[in-house]
């Protein structure tokens, strides 16, 4: 049987990611020989460009990674400083950060599970191939996208690369009744993220199971977003501050992003399914039911069921936006001063796509000597392949198109951000 | 633009970026699917995995160059488009990456990259402009997506697009914006900074930060003079300049005219200001 033989698969550009990678697998037989996932994005060497810059800058100057997750590099970027600093933020601020975080991840996961995901699931190249047949559907995931950004907009000034926050709060905060219209948009929206649960739930889903260690914020209380303490699923757990004791990123000759790994312990997963699995209990009433309804258990390790875990994240965020709206007051002033000293701040958020490190070193006048950022995608990385590999081993009976169509849809699982990793996908299956 | 009854063809391209101006287009939530109705989007990698061959009609370009592949690349989308509309910093001024173009790139290289020998760059980050001819530029970091639509829609009827060449102190004016530098005394790039954003900065009280580049005719005296009058430093000023249109000519002729001589020193370049 041909489909039997060697072969290589090669998707050179992957579709439907954020940023330029590549697949290659190669096939000896039944022996899956190597799996690689190529991110070829050209560097744009931040961690460089950082020093020698103000401690005031890196919310703006880190934004511009990744245009789909800008406010996820300014509230770690904002966490970090603060940290070097010594400052804490007023508390009706920091919840006007959660707010503004919420519209981020209700905009990016609905992007990702509309316009980047679904199409797989449903057998077409992209959303708009999909909206000749099921434009309902993709209006619906539009005006959900909408509703996100509409919490960006007005909070930050603009969906992209937002302005108005800054290193100890924000340059303006709105009054109440500036807040109030927007209640009224995420009402409708949190109806359709009901229904993108359910929707989404009765996908079929391939029977695949890993075993990777998740890791991701702990708050207790509430779902991590802006805050927490690591955690994993194999019970490690740690301060932020400590997270370089831990996480070892190395860098291999086919990536431009650095692929991280667990001190001694090696491969792990960020993002919504070690979100979920290790928070779970703390979502709100609404989403935990949606949850429930949809069948998501204690713990989600089919990656292709993280679409359902982000569709139940939307959920949360935007019942907790209105939860944050209704009881938001004011704080007496935007922001606080945040005068520099010489110091190393450690920052860690929750980006859509898992969690996102910044270091900062400062000097005295408060110019930046040394950045560190470790975004989710280089921390997904090495699970992403190794899904591939298992994937791909156990389905050799289909053929190359197939198969090829079938692991991208697997990388996408991860919603790889290979702007934020430095770079993504193209991908090559060679069978032998 | 094109004959019979097939609707004009778009492309989209990314070059060294975020991802961010590109989204802009699927960010346009209202008018994503009548966009779709009017025109074959046939290349776009971050929404479709169906890729079809050119010549396409339309390009739009996100991204800097910044491999010696991309040198090439952008040379073949070029000779594969009617009309290449470059959209945003990075593209059109050689976006916050073009900062190495004033520093040792072995270096930033080294700084990044525990293996700097498995990385392939170009010592400089630079605007598609400077490696083939361009037809529109979009500027902004990101772009407007109003202004993009503004450009799609003017090229599909074949008339030249509506982009003012003004400054955002025009877009103060309009919006009703209190001028942050008059009121609070906030150092503002907003005089010498191109129109587009619709002035968000100055109405969530913040001086322009000049992510749309320089306006066409920069009063570079004056703005010198306004910056220096805020307090800000010779190096602030730099710094200020070389950010998101980093390579772009008036930024960098902005950013030397702002640094003069420390007294009983003779002249010097900018770039020993970089801290």
């Amino acid at each position: 049987m041909s489909h039997r033989a060697d072969r290589t698969l090669d998707v050179r550009s992957l579709a439907r990611v954020e940023g330029e990678g590549a697949m290659h697998v190669r096939v000896r037989g039944d022996i899956v020989e190597e799996v690689r996932l190529d991110i070829y994005e050209p560097p744009r060497f931040f961690e460089a460009l950082l020093r020698g810059r103000r401690h005031t800058e890196p919310p703006d100057i880190t934004a511009r990674i990744c245009g789909i997750c800008p406010v996820a590099y300014e509230m770690s970027a904002c966490a970090a400083i603060e940290d070097a600093c010594g400052v804490v933020v007023d508390p009706a601020v920091a919840d006007l950060r959660r707010l503004l975080y919420c519209g981020e991840w209700i905009e990016s996961h609905t992007l990702h599970i509309y316009l980047l995901h679904a199409p797989d699931f449903l057998g077409y190249p992209s959303a708009l191939e999909m909206a000749k047949d099921r434009r309902d559907l993709v209006e619906r995931g539009l005006a959900m996208k909408k509703a996100g950004n509409e919490i960006v907009e007005l909070l930050g000034g603009r969906a992209i690369h937002p302005v108005n926050v800054r290193v100890g709060g924000f340059y303006r905060t709105p009054s109440r009744q500036e807040l109030a219209p927007l209640r009224d948009k995420l009402r409708p929206a949190l109806d359709q993220a009901l229904e993108t649960v359910r929707w989404v739930s009765g996908f079929d889903f391939p029977d695949f199971q890993h075993d990777h260690e998740l890791l991701a914020l702990v708050s207790p209380g509430r779902y991590p977003l802006e805050s927490g303490a690591v955690a994993t699923t194999a019970g490690l757990t740690f301060p932020v501050g400590r997270f370089e004791d831990h996480i070892i990123e190395e860098q291999v000759p086919h990536s431009t992003a650095l692929h991280a790994r667990l001190a001694g312990r090696g491969r792990y997963a960020v993002g919504p399914a070690a979100r979920y699995t290790l928070n779970r209990q703390w979502l709100s009433p609404l989403a935990l039911e949606a949850a429930d309804a949809a069948g998501l258990g204690a713990d989600c390790r089919n990656p292709y069921r993280s679409i359902l875990v982000r569709a139940v994240e939307i959920v949360y965020a935007l019942d907790e936006a209105i939860r944050l709206i209704d009881r938001y007051e004011p704080p007496e002033r935007p922001f606080v001063d945040v005068p520099p000293r010489e110091a190393v701040g450690y920052g860690a958020t929750e980006a859509p796509r898992g969690i996102l490190f910044h270091r900062y070193g400062l000097d005295a006048d408060g110019l930046i000597t040394s950045a560190r950022i470790v975004p989710p995608t280089s921390q997904n990385q090495a699970s992403i392949e190794d899904d591939l590999r298992r994937f791909v081993g156990s389905r050799l009976d289909l053929d190359d198109e197939r198969l090829t169509w079938q692991c991208e849809q697997a990388i996408r699982n991860y919603d790889p951000c290979i702007s934020c990793s430095t770079h993504f996908l193209d991908l090559t299956v060679e069978r032998r | 633009m094109t004959t019979g009854t097939t609707k004009p063809t778009l492309a989209v391209w990314k070059f060294a970026s975020c991802d961010g101006c590109q989204l802009s287009l699927l960010d346009c939530e209202d008018e994503l699917l009548a966009v779709a109705d009017r025109v074959r989007i046939a290349h776009f990698l971050e929404a479709s995995r169906r890729v079809e061959p050119g010549p396409y009609d339309v390009s739009l370009v996100e991204g800097s160059i910044t491999t010696a592949a991309d040198v090439e690349r952008i040379r073949r989308v070029r000779e594969a488009s009617r009309t290449l509309v470059t959209i945003g910093a990075c593209a059109t001024a050689g976006g916050v990456q073009a900062l190495r173009n004033f520093a040792d790139v072995d270096e930033f290289r080294s700084v990044v990259y525990a293996r700097p020998e498995y990385v392939s760059t170009l010592a400089t980050s630079t605007p598609i402009a400077a490696h083939v001819t361009v037809d529109y530029e979009l500027h902004g970091c990101p772009i407007d997506r109003r202004q993009l639509l503004e450009v799609i829609t003017a090229l599909l009827v074949g008339r030249r697009p509506n982009i003012p060449a003004h400054s955002v102190c025009f877009e103060c004016k309009q919006r009703g914006n209190v001028c942050v530098v008059v009121a609070h005394g906030t150092p503002c790039l907003g005089p010498v900074t191109h129109a587009g954003c619709g002035a968000i900065c100055p109405a969530y009280q913040r001086g322009c930060y000049g992510c749309f580049g320089p306006m066409e005719t920069p009063n570079a005296a004056a703005e010198a003079g306004l910056l220096r009058a805020t307090g800000m430093s010779e190096a602030d000023v730099v710094r200020a300049y070389r950010t998101f249109n980093a390579a772009a000519p008036a930024f960098v002729e902005l950013s030397r005219v702002t640094v003069g001589p420390p007294p009983g020193a003779g002249p010097r370049d900018a770039a020993a200001a970089q801290p």
